[in-house]
Order: structure tokens, then sequence, then C-alpha cells
């Protein structure tokens, strides 16, 4: 009797070995194919013996010559740009979406429910159908080519409150008796905002700074629009992009790579620094749709 | 169909219950298209109703009023001031003003210029002092058109304002007859972060929704009815005008001028719809297995597997994808290796290939996004999986369920039912996903028999790319991008209304004990 069930017991055991090993083997192809691109990407900005795209991975020469060139060419422009952008847009998007999402959480007003219906159907418009008056709007306010910059930050924070789901699922989280609380202690509902609930709602401000953040440094659609062929207008997503076409990738591939690494370092340092936030952020508001 | 009450249900076989709740389903979805036309007229009827109501209202209000009350109609917010209201009284006499002024500088010219967009156009004229003709610009019918919207928006609050304004007035007698005090301008304004709080936060975010993303959204709308393109871009070369339904016409039926529109459209929507459904589902499983892969227990470093795939996500897309991109090209690594290990012959054209429509490049598309995706699915799903409670997969286990049966038992009902909205989201973010394809492909390989009715067309091109094309291509045709703007909302709008109405049925069913 005992030695059957060792034996089952043993049979489970190997089982479980076997259906492990085997996730390993999976995990670790997994993580070659996620990370091989970027593996790539860093060999090759060290490649000096040809500028254009080759087959093998490996450069035969070293050095930073790419990094040099990348100095000296506009990218620095570029990147000032997007940092610039993505300061502002951090700042302001974030007061923008705190306060829409707060509102729609907390206040029960007449055109709540109204006004929340609006913004669903008005984010089913392809944004993509207003970039052609919100260019020319902004031609004739003279905010496009070299003046790119600002006219982008409008544009970007103008409609931002309409991203506001993820951050009213965690303010809806936030039990409404500590407001009611406050309220009877003779709190004003501004009060209510700054010395209560903001300091309790740290994670979502930081997922919503990083996510503001983030977001300029890979867009692309409407900055190209924007800059329209202007060097000293463009972000480094745009400027970028040049490089892989037709008549440039010959001379500038691998400043490409070289460019990317830099662009990507920083971005990847903030993020994993505040990973934490982030995925609460990311699960919170899939749960709440 | 035969409806089973639950007890009826119960007795079902399991493939029964399978078909009965797949019919229900279907049989569904007339209902809910049929519930929602019913919503709209019932949506009329109402509006109908609340303006009869609010004329009537003005008028009584007009009627028994005082002599405060009845100025206020013509001079707003004298009641108010009268009544000792100071600071709401000079807000709305400000409005009215403002709106008087506006519209005699500017406002009456645009909505006078707006049903003809503009009469007259750039033409040549004799120039005394040159003489010689001179080219001379007239009227400019983009700004004709994007004035007016914003006339017709001012118009709009202003008779909102006009209507509170004769509101106050009313109250303001109410209380004043009852022997309540009013509210005084400090009252108001403490009130502002106090119980009306939520106007002072939402004035901001409002007002830039309003205007960056409501107006330019009607004045394409209506771009849809004109024949703006870059041969009639209002000023330089020509005055565009009203069409009426023309472009929609074109868009939709077979027959064009020589050119096949409706073929294009209906080519490239359904691709869109394929790529959307593949996008989603793709990712969406193969994310939820590696979650489940990570998260069993045994596994080892769970948080290096993890921060391996999340870093991904830092990285800007445009990065990754146009490096990808260029991993696959003709003369990229990927062929240099397969060369070099000799598994191939010659370089495989990843993305110029148009055999079976343009299949191994559409997949390839499909593939990457895989990899673009299950990162952020994967943090998802280990979020909802880790909330399932042991308990279910323990008891489950006792009764003798394998694994397979625990996956359709528990956690994909579990998952099904908590991200049910989130995969609505997903697949019409993914109608519209324009980097992926742009970034990768640009579009490519050109589908020859699509082309030529409004400039290239690819086989991997979606709607959003293609709307990109039109409004960037030579001749610019503008109202075309509205209209398959304005379908892409369409059958984004249909496919929600569906789903919506539609997923709680399923829900109430997909209950787990």
């Amino acid at each position: 009797m005992n030695e059957t069930l060792e034996k089952r017991h043993m049979g489970l055991k190997a089982s479980a070995r076997i259906s492990n090993t085997i996730i390993y083997i999976v995990l670790i192809l997994m993580a070659v194919v996620w990370l091989i691109p970027f593996i790539c990407i860093v060999l090759q900005s060290f490649r000096v013996e040809s500028t254009w795209q080759v087959g093998y991975v490996i450069p035969q020469k070293w050095g930073w010559d790419n990094y040099v060139a990348l100095w000296n060419s506009d990218f620095k422009r570029w990147y000032l740009n997007t940092f610039v952008i993505a300061l502002c847009v951090a700042a302001l998007q974030t007061v923008i979406v705190l306060c829409m999402s707060y509102t729609l959480s907390r206040f029960r007003f007449k055109l709540r429910d109204g006004l929340m219906r609006f913004m669903l159907i008005l984010g089913m418009f392809p944004g993509m159908l207003t970039m052609i008056i919100l260019y020319r709007v902004l031609k004739d306010l003279g905010l496009t080519q070299a003046n790119a910059v600002p006219g982008l930050i409008l544009v970007y924070i103008a409609s931002s409150g309409m991203g506001y789901y993820v951050s009213k699922g965690f303010f809806d989280t936030i039990p409404k008796s500590l407001d009611e609380a406050a309220r009877v202690d003779g709190a004003t509902r501004a009060q209510v905002l700054y010395k209560i609930i903001l300091p309790l709602a740290k994670p979502i401000v930081i997922y919503t700074i990083l996510t503001a953040f983030m977001g300029p440094w890979g867009d692309f659609v409407f900055a190209k629009y924007v800059s329209f062929g202007t060097s000293a207008g463009m972000n480094v997503a745009v400027g970028m992009y040049g490089w892989l076409q037709l008549d440039q990738i010959g001379q500038k591939y691998t400043m490409f790579c070289a460019g990317g690494v830099i662009v990507a370092i920083p971005v990847t340092i903030l993020f994993m620094c505040l990973q934490k936030y982030y995925v609460e952020g990311v699960t919170g508001g899939a749960v709440k749709g | 169909m035969k409806q089973y009450s639950d007890l009826e249900y119960l007795r079902l076989s399991k493939s029964q219950k399978f078909l009965y709740k797949l019919a229900s389903f279907f049989t569904a979805i007339p209902r809910a298209i049929g519930n929602f036309f019913l919503a709209i007229g019932r949506f009329f009827k109402n509006a109908g109703l609340g303006v009869g109501k609010e004329l009537a209202d003005i008028f009584l209000t007009f009627k028994d009023g005082d002599w405060k009350t009845k100025t206020s109609y013509l001079v707003m917010g004298f009641g108010s001031i009268a009544r000792g209201q100071v600071l709401r009284g000079l807000m709305f006499l400000l409005m009215e003003v403002v709106f008087i002024f506006y519209m005699v500088t500017a406002g009456g010219h645009w909505m006078s210029m707006l049903p003809s967009l503009g009469k007259i156009g750039p033409h040549e004229e004799y120039n005394e002092i040159l003489d010689a003709y001179t080219m001379v610009y007239g009227d400019n019918s983009f700004k004709i058109l994007l004035y007016g919207v914003l006339t017709m928006f001012f118009i709009v609050a202003f008779l909102y304002t006009w209507r509170l304004n004769v509101k106050q007035n009313q109250l303001a007698e109410e209380y004043l007859k009852s022997g309540r005090r009013l509210k005084t301008g400090a009252d108001d304004l403490r009130s502002l972060v106090d119980e009306q709080f939520y106007k002072t936060l939402l004035a901001l975010p409002l007002t830039g929704i309003l205007v960056f993303t409501v107006m330019p959204i009607v004045f394409m709308i209506l771009v849809a009815f004109t024949n703006y393109d870059g041969t009639h871009d209002g000023y330089n070369n020509a005055l565009f005008g009203w069409q009426g339904l023309s472009n929609f016409r074109t868009l939709l039926t077979w027959s064009g001028s020589g050119v096949n529109y409706s073929a294009t459209f209906g080519e490239i929507l359904t691709w869109t719809l394929i790529w959307a459904f593949f996008a989603t589902f793709t990712n969406y499983f193969l994310g939820m297995f590696v979650a489940m892969m990570i998260n069993k227990k045994g596994i080892k470093l769970k948080k290096l597997w993890r921060t391996v795939l999340v870093m991904t996500i830092a990285i800007p897309q445009f990065i990754s994808l146009l490096y990808v991109s260029k991993m696959f090209a003709k003369n990229g690594i990927v062929n240099g290796l397969l060369l070099d290990l000799g598994w191939i012959k010659q370089a495989i054209d990843f993305w110029g290939s148009t055999a079976h429509n343009g299949l191994l490049p559409r997949v390839m598309v499909i593939v990457i996004n895989i990899w673009i995706g299950i990162p952020y699915l994967m943090l998802i799903a280990t979020g909802i999986l880790m909330n399932i409670p042991a308990d279910l997969y323990e008891s489950s286990r006792i009764d003798g369920a394998n694994a397979w049966q625990q996956y359709t038992k528990i956690t994909l009902p579990y998952m099904l039912f908590i991200t049910g909205p989130y995969l609505l989201t997903s697949f019409t973010s993914n109608m519209n996903n324009f980097n992926v394809i742009y970034l990768l492909t640009g579009g490519a390989p050109t589908n020859a028999a699509a082309s030529g009715a409004a400039g290239s067309v690819g086989y991997t091109d979606l709607l959003i790319t293609w709307l990109f094309k039109i409004t960037t291509g030579a001749e610019a045709q503008y109202y075309l991008a509205s209209v398959v703007g304005i379908m892409v909302f369409v059958v984004v709008a249909v496919i929600s209304l569906v789903v919506y109405n539609v997923l709680p049925s399923i829900k109430n069913e997909e209950d787990f004990q």
C-alpha cells in the first residue's frame, strides 16, 4: 500500500520535473528571442568597418565612430526637442488627467454620465482624422516646422483628459468614507483633494507621470506631420526614421543603432526604477476596463 | 429560438449547453441592433419633449416675472445685478457683450459665408500699376469652414448662457419670495473650491478636449461633405464647396469615375478586421500562457523572466519596430544567418512577397506584434491570475481535475470575465494600430489590384494607414480621408455596441462555483 503511494508520489514528482524543464527551456528561448534585437542593436552601434546593413552581427572592427557621428549630427537637436516635450507633457498631462479622473470618481453632477459616454464615443474616432485640421491651425499659429515643439506640446496635452480611465479606477478604490470624515471636520473639497487624496494616490501619480513622459519618445505620426521635413523641429522618432529610408540607410544605418541605444538607455533606466508603479497601473487599468 | 428556463438549461448536456449559448449569442445580435435604433428614437423623442418644455418654461418665466426678470431677457445679468448678485450678473453681461461684439465684427461674416464656403476664388485681375494681370486671392474656404464651426459652437454656448440667465432670475425670484438669502459673489467663489469644485477641476481638461478634439472632429465630419483636396485647397488654387453625400456614394457603391473605391475599401477593411482579431487574441492567449508559465509553482527566477520581458516595454516602439523590420530585410541579419547556416539558398523577401495576397508579410506583422504585445499582456494576466483564489485550484485537484480542465473551467472563465471590456478596447485600438504597421512595413507590399483608386495601397495597409497615405500623397484627398475616418468610427461603434449589449448575457452564465 505504502509502496504504491510512494511510487505515485515519485511519478508525480517526475512529471512535475519534466514539465518544469520544458517550461525552463521555453522561458530561456523566449528571453533570447526578446533580447536578441536589443543585443544586436548595441553590437551594431559599435561597428566601424561599414555604415550600411550587413548580414552578420559581431563587428569586425569596434569603435565609437557612430557615437561621434551622432554628436556631430542633428541628433542632438532632436534629442533635446523630445526631452523638452516629454518633460512638459509629463508635468501638464499629469495635472489634467488627475483633475479629470478625480472629478469623475468623486463628484456626482448632472452631466457626469453623459460626459463619460460622450468621451467614450469621441474616442471611437480615429485620432488621425483630426491631424489634418490641427496641422493647418498650428501652421496658421506659426507653430509648425522649426517651432514644432510648442505646437506638439499643446496638442499632446490638450486632449489628454480623455485618458482618465486608469487613474479613475485607482481613485475609485480609495474609500469614500475618508472624504466624508474630512468633510465633517470642516475641510473643503479642495482641501480633501490636496491633503487626503493626493498623498494616498502617489502610485497612480507616478504611473501617470511615467506614461506621459514615455509617450512623446515614441510618437511618430503627428510629429512627422508637424515638423514637415524641417530638421530643427523633429523629435528623435521622426529624425531617425529618415535615416532608415532608402536614400540614407547606406550611410546612416549604424548611426541609427547608436541613436537607438542613446534614446533607449535613459528611458529604460527610468522605467525599470519605477516599474512597480507601472505594473500596478497596468493591471488595475485592465481589471476595471 | 426556444428559450430555456434555468432548470431546463442545467439539464442539457454539455454540447447542447454550448450550442444554446452560441445560438443565444447570435440571436441577441439583431435584438441588440434593434435596441440601438430604439434608443436613438427615444433620444430624439426625449430631446423634442425637452426643447418644448424649455420653451414653455422660458415663456412662463417671462409672463410671471417682475420687471427685473423681464429686462434680463434683453440685458443679460441685469436681474442678478439688481438683486445684489453682482459677480454673476457681470459674468452674464460680459458674455453678452463679447458675443455681440464677435458676431458683429467677425462671426456674422463667417456664418453668412458658410452655406457657400466662399464665392470669389483665386483669379487674375488687371493691375494698373504693373500694367499686367496678377493673381488675386479671394475667399478662403478652409477658414470659412473653420470659423463657421467655431461660430456655431459660440452661438450654442451663448444660447445656453442666456437660458441659464433666465433660469437664474426665476430661481432668485423664488428664493426671495420664500424669504431665503441669495448667494453672494463671495459665496460663489467659495463654492468653486467646495461644492462646485468639480467645475474648477474640469474647466481646463474639458476646454482642451472641446478645442482640440470635438471641434476638429466636427470640422472633419463636415469636410466629408465637401471636395477639399490638394487641388481644391480653398485659397491658393481653388475654392472647395459642399458636395452632399457624393463622397460616401463614391466610396460605398461599386461604380466610380473609372476607379473602384469600394473594392479597395472592402479589401482594406477585411484585412483590418482580420489583423485586429489575430493581433488581439494571439497576444491575449499567448500572454496569458506566458504569465501562467512564469507563475507556476516551482519555477525559479520569476523576477528575472518578468524583468526581461518588461524591459522591452520601456524601449520606445519606433526603435524596436524599425530595427526588427530591418532585421528581416532582404539583406538583414535574419537572412544572413539563414544563408550562413545553409538553410535557404537565396534571401527570403519577408516584406515584399506578394504571393497569396501578401500572406507572408501579413503573417510577419502579426508575429512581430506578438513579440511587441506579449510583455504587456503578461503583466496584465499576472495581476489577474494572482487574484484567483488558490483554494479553487486545490478543491478542483481533489475532485480530480487535470491541468487542462483547470484552465478551461477556472482560469479562462475568470480571465474572460474580468478582461472582457479590455478585450474590446484592445480590439478597437488594434484596428487603429498605426505604429506597428507603418513602422514595420509602411503598408508594403503594394497591392496592384487595389491601388490606383487613391494612390498606392499595400497588402498590410490598415484603414488608418491608408487614411494617412491619402492625406499625405500628392493629391491629398482630405475629403476621402474624412469619409474613411467616419467609416472607421462606424465600424468601431457598431462592434462596441453589439459586444456591450451581448456581453452581459454571456457574463451571467460564466459563473464559477
